[in-house]
């Protein structure tokens, strides 16, 4: 909402400057989205007049100018280029030291060809302020010398934009402004009374209303005899310095009133009135031309205006272009209305189109001020344009807006924590509008004022549909009974200054706070940590990816592609991070980053669910140092990352087993599954697919993993006991199984475990082996096996049962031969 | 000393002084003073002589038998001395040279900041709650007092998913977080204390806008919570924050569909040196007020009972200022350089008594 500080004067009364101004308007919720001067920087340029032109005696294209700029600049001579200077012609006139913007340059006193030049003589290019730039800018004719040309022009004037919030459609008016400054202390609102113009004759043009859920009360009213034109100058000032264009002076008369009061209108030619009635009515999937040369269809959800003819206006939205006035309007019909907020909001909606007025009418307009707009119009009509008005004609009825409120003072202190006096808190209500019904020591009953569509409306609940009935319901009542007084605290603060409220910090709840974080959310981040400690990069990837590399990765429902999405690629909820994952390591190795290792914890999402995924990707090389080679990632680094997020998320490493079956985006013969049980899936890992690697545009290796957070167990709190530190040394010995290659390795360790439970406290592997001296289609296991006798040394002979007892094991689980 | 015994020494001493390695000198030392060595041989010698004889003799020989050992010992420390010295210098190397290089990891800035949030209102006992991204219409707008008409719907450009069979409401992506606040209400009886972080959504794209961003969001509710504990709640985060004990914050009236009174908040900066907590200049940084009655009546709260604030900030906004980050857009690019330049070391997590 943008208006100038000079229309503001003209409803408030105050010595308030600019920066208080402001400061205010922030305060009391008007947000000052920018102030504007565009008199500010071209303030030195004068009015002056040519009092004599001669050709420069040097130079052909030259003229010589005596110039009269006014007081200190009464005789100056200024050498132009301007084919249009000429003796006698009323001119803009910069003097030396003139900071010209259009030119960028700053003028100084010289010499032209040997003619002294004591000032320039400019275009309004040269203000920067239009494109015009056939020579100088033409003044009338008997502009007075020396004036400002900024304050001569009327671009003096500082323009405040505010952001108004949706529940103040009363300041979309300046009006509405200036009552608000007013109330916060400073100034006085100067008095609105419009003068009603007696009509003389019945209007030709009659309402009816057909649809009055959309249109309560409707105004008309017909001026004849009027002569349409360009509006006054003061007029097309005000609109064009607010951004508006002037049309025509009835035209204008209607954009006038919607930024002064913010009370939309609309006039018709009368003469392209077919039938001499409108009516309020219901569309009917007729197409119509709007004033902005589109064509609409309009549904019976539509409220329209139409004559015999058809429809001639978007009630509230916009007129039609059959029926507007233009110059040669003779006769014209006033509208003035009151429409349905959530009607004019959802046509405006499913039209896609959005106006001035209806703005106003989606955040609700001053309920008591159609007749008095309506006679505010005319007037102004009759003076700019003349004409005689006919008799008001109307359908419907005014509609009963009368609402109290009632506040509780001491509601000002337990809600908003500031113990406002009761005759401050009265008394701002009342600069508002608010009218005092009844008073006590406790409370004030007051009457909400017609502009004021936020304050004390009945509530609309949208209660949750598993709330117990009778909750519901007293929560309801809750609302109803203290509703208005709530919007009744929120404007004394607002008035009063929420800086005036003193700070308290919340109370503690205990001594030490708890944890913040709840065991999954806290794993959560043990998560990143250790991804990042082992050398990962965290990055955070958009949740909608393209279907394309959705269906890569797992799928591409159609239930979640996104019914509007911002670009083409971004239109498929990803079904995991590594989506995303793939498309930062395509775009850093295009940046020649490749060997690098990214993470992601976020969110994965399939049809039943949403499910939170740490997800990891190595790509490229490790790196070379001397005497170790550079080494395509491999997949136990994924491994490893996926078991080091299990282990340091609770997960018992010897309760893990790992499946060959990994999802389609993975290396069918180089991934895996990790999983508890055999149900249980913790986590995927592997190389990527050689066909992902190319559909994704990635010409290096690389592996990833997913740990599936929220599959895993809750961590049990269990109390450790003690550890057994044997006071005997370990026994360490190697045993080399040869198995089918179709057995897991994995098989063979945990057999060696849990041959002899007590006396085996450790099994790694060291060597994996085929080739000669091994059979076809096997190969050799090499482990180290721990032995940690508890009481005593072990004997050779207990070595050797201990032994038998492994070998023993292995066989009967893997049909392992010892080698 | 007799002549053999002068000789003896002699020749040991001049033996000794001769080896220059370990082995040689073994061979000195075991040739004298070993089983069969000459010295030993000479005092094995001594039983065979006559007592008078025997007792000088055996003095001479004890003497320098004790000089001989110190020599052999004295050459031998010698010797291992050398041969250690020689070593160490074999063995020098090029310690100017790097180490073997490990990749260092770093967290995002965003998961930095939400640590870092955590840590602060954890401390003001609030906790952690989380809700879907994928939201039901009512959760993200109409428990919220913001109906299908309401004008502040059309400034969240909404993503919509496909009706699925089963749910007659819309889905939507959630444009913030707000909906956990529903569901919060909603399970767990007041009174309550929580944040919200996470993603959001909104269909804009620009150098200022991204379809995807994080909110932080806040919940308390209580018997007497006011406005004035919502300010005190807003004023300590905020300093602690941006680690500003004097950080100037400024409370503005505003307008949101689920709180009232409503108010935007801005913190004191300088728009010609960019500091923030400093200079003349005001920065809005976050949106909140006292939770709206209707919103508490939707979630089954009376309003006459309970009553709280509810607060809203976008953690991206508030990591660009604290960090001087100067692009929204440069945070999902996932430019290992920019990640690398503004993510933050694993084993720094954001605590409280190390100074967020």
């Amino acid at each position: 909402m943008k208006f100038t500080l000079s229309w503001l004067y003209d409803h408030l009364e105050t010595q308030a400057t600019l920066a208080e101004i402001c400061t205010t308007l922030n305060r009391i919720g008007l947000e000052v989205e920018s102030v504007e001067n565009r008199g500010a920087a071209i303030q030195p340029f004068l009015t002056a007049r040519i009092v004599e032109a001669v050709q420069h005696p040097n130079a052909d294209r030259l003229r010589v100018c005596r110039v009269d700029a006014g007081p200190g600049f009464e005789n100056v001579q200024v050498v132009c280029g301007a084919p249009n200077a000429r003796t006698g012609l009323s001119v803009i006139f910069a003097p030396p030291g003139t900071y010209v913007p259009g030119l960028d340059i700053t003028i100084k006193k010289g010499e032209i060809r040997g003619e002294a030049s004591g000032g320039m003589l400019c275009s309004l290019r040269e203000l920067g302020l239009g494109a015009e730039s056939d020579g100088i800018a033409e003044l009338p004719e008997d502009t007075l010398p020396g004036q400002s040309y900024a304050d001569f022009a009327g671009l003096d004037e500082v323009v405040i934009d505010i952001a108004i919030t949706p529940n103040r459609g009363d300041a979309l008016g300046v009006r509405g402004i200036a009552r608000d400054l007013a109330a916060a202390g400073l100034g006085t609102l100067r008095p609105w009374l419009a003068e009603a113009v007696e009509g003389h004759f019945p209007s030709p043009v009659e309402w009816a209303n057909t649809f009055p859920e959309a249109c309560p009360w409707v105004l008309g009213r017909t001026i004849r005899g009027v002569k349409n034109g360009p509006s006054p100058e003061w007029l097309r000032n005000r609109l064009e310095s607010i951004g508006l264009r002037p049309i025509s002076a009835l035209v204008d008369i209607t954009n006038y009133f919607c930024f002064d009061l913010g009370r939309p209108l609309h006039v018709f030619d009368a003469g392209r009135i077919t039938g001499g009635r409108l009516t309020v009515c219901r569309g009917s999937g007729e197409t119509f031309r709007a004033l902005d040369g589109r064509d609409y269809t309009v549904t019976a959800e539509e409220c329209v205006i139409a004559d015999q003819a058809g429809v001639q206006s978007l009630a509230g939205i916009m007129g039609g272009e059959a029926s507007g006035a233009d110059d040669a309007t003779t006769d014209v019909f006033v509208e003035c209305a009151l429409f349905d907020p959530v009607r004019i909001s959802l046509s405006a909606r499913r039209l896609g189109l959005s106006s001035d007025s209806s703005y106003r009418f989606e955040r609700g307009v001053d309920q008591a001020l159609p007749v008095a707009a309506l006679e505010a119009a005319t007037r102004m009509i009759i003076d700019l344009c003349g004409g005689e008005a006919s008799e008001v004609v109307s359908a419907g009825e005014p509609p009963r807006w009368e609402r109290t409120a009632s506040l509780r003072f001491d509601s000002l202190a337990t809600l908003g924590g500031l113990a406002v006096p009761a005759d401050e808190s009265v008394h701002l209500l009342e600069k508002l509008g608010f009218e005092v019904r009844d008073r006590t020591a406790e409370k004030v009953d007051v009457a909400v004022p017609a502009w004021r569509n936020d304050v004390a409306q009945m509530p609309v609940l949208a209660q949750g549909d598993i709330l117990p009935a009778d909750l519901a319901r007293a929560a309801a009542e809750g609302v109803a009974e203290i509703e208005a007084e709530r919007d009744l605290v929120e404007e004394v603060l607002r008035l009063k200054g929420l800086d005036a409220v003193p700070p308290v910090s919340l109370p503690r709840l205990g001594a030490v706070p708890g944890a913040a974080l709840e065991p999954r959310l806290a794993r959560h981040a043990l998560a990143r940590r250790v991804l990042a400690a082992r050398g990962l990069t965290e990055t955070v990837g958009f949740s909608f990816v393209s279907s394309d590399a959705a269906a890569r990765f797992g799928g591409a429902p159609e239930s979640l592609r996104l019914l509007n999405p911002i670009a083409s690629d971004l239109d498929q909820m990803r079904p995991t991070p590594l989506v995303s994952l793939a498309a930062a390591i395509r775009a850093n190795s295009a940046r020649g980053w490749a060997d690098i290792g990214l993470f992601e914890i976020g969110p994965a999402f399939s049809e039943q669910t949403q499910q939170c995924i740490a997800a990891g990707m190595r790509a490229g090389h490790t790196p070379r140092s001397p005497g170790v080679a550079a080494e395509p990632v491999s997949l136990w680094a994924a491994k490893a990352d996926a078991l080091e997020i299990l282990r340091q998320l609770g997960v018992n490493p010897e309760a893990v087993t790992t499946t060959a079956d990994a999802p389609g985006w993975y290396h069918p013969g180089r991934s895996g599954v990790l999983r508890q049980g055999p149900k249980l899936v913790l986590a995927r890992f592997g190389e990527l697919h050689p066909s992902v690697l190319r559909a994704e545009g990635i010409d290096v290796p690389v592996v990833a993993f997913e740990v599936l957070l929220d599959a895993l167990p809750e961590p049990k709190r269990r109390k450790k006991a003690p550890p057994a530190l044997s006071a005997f040394q370990p026994v360490r010995r190697d045993f080399a199984f040869v198995v089918s290659d179709d057995v897991a390795g994995e098989n063979v360790l945990r057999a060696v475990r849990g041959a002899e439970r007590q006396l085996v406290t450790g099994v790694s592997l060291f060597d994996v082996y085929a080739g000669p001296h091994v059979p076809e289609g096997h190969r050799s296991i090499g482990v180290e096996v721990t032995l940690q006798p508890d009481e005593r040394s072990l004997t050779d002979a207990e070595l050797e049962a201990v032994s038998d007892k492994i070998v023993a094991a292995v066989v009967k689980a893997t049909g392992a031969v010892l080698r | 000393m007799s002549d053999d015994l002068d000789i003896l020494r002699h020749e040991v001493l001049s033996e000794l002084a001769a080896v220059t390695d370990l082995k040689a000198w073994d061979a000195v030392r075991v040739a004298t003073l070993g089983k069969s060595g000459r010295l030993t041989g000479l005092l094995k010698a001594l039983g065979k002589m006559a007592p008078e004889e025997r007792k000088l003799r055996g003095v001479a020989l004890n003497r320098l038998r004790d000089e001989l050992t110190q020599a052999v010992e004295e050459r031998g420390r010698a010797l291992e001395a050398a041969a250690l010295e020689a070593r160490l210098v074999a063995e020098r190397v090029d310690v100017s040279l790097p180490p073997a290089p490990v990749q260092q990891g770093y967290i995002h800035p965003i998961s930095r900041a939400i640590e870092e949030m955590t840590a602060i209102f954890g401390a003001m006992d609030f906790q952690v709650a989380e809700g879907p991204d994928i939201e039901t219409d009512w959760h993200n707008f109409s428990a919220l007092n913001t109906p299908a008409h309401h004008p502040a719907r059309t400034d969240h450009d909404t993503f919509y998913l496909p009706p699925v069979p089963g749910l007659d409401v819309a889905r939507v992506l959630r444009t913030q977080t707000s909906g956990v606040q529903i569901r919060t209400m909603l399970a767990q009886n007041p009174p309550i204390r929580i944040i919200a972080p996470g993603r959001t959504y909104r269909a804009d794209h620009d150098a200022t806008h991204s379809p995807m961003f994080h909110q932080c969001e806040g919940l308390v509710i209580g018997q007497d919570i006011t406005l004035g504990h919502l300010k005190g709640c807003l004023i300590d985060f905020l300093r602690a924050f941006f680690g500003k004990p004097d950080m100037p914050v400024r409370f503005r009236s505003s307008y949101f569909p689920f709180t009232e009174p409503s108010l935007e908040v801005d913190i004191g900066w300088s728009r010609k040196t960019g500091e923030i907590g400093a200079g003349e200049d005001w920065l809005e940084v976050l949106g909140a007020g006292m939770v709206h009655a209707r919103v508490l009546a939707n979630c089954g709260l009376d309003p006459r009972t309970w009553q709280g604030f509810a607060f809203g900030m976008g953690v991206e906004r508030l990591t660009m200022l604290k960090n001087g980050i100067p692009d929204l857009r440069s945070f999902y690019e996932s430019d290992i350089r920019w990640l690398r330049h503004y993510g933050s070391d694993p084993l720094a997590p954001a605590m409280l008594h190390e100074g967020v």
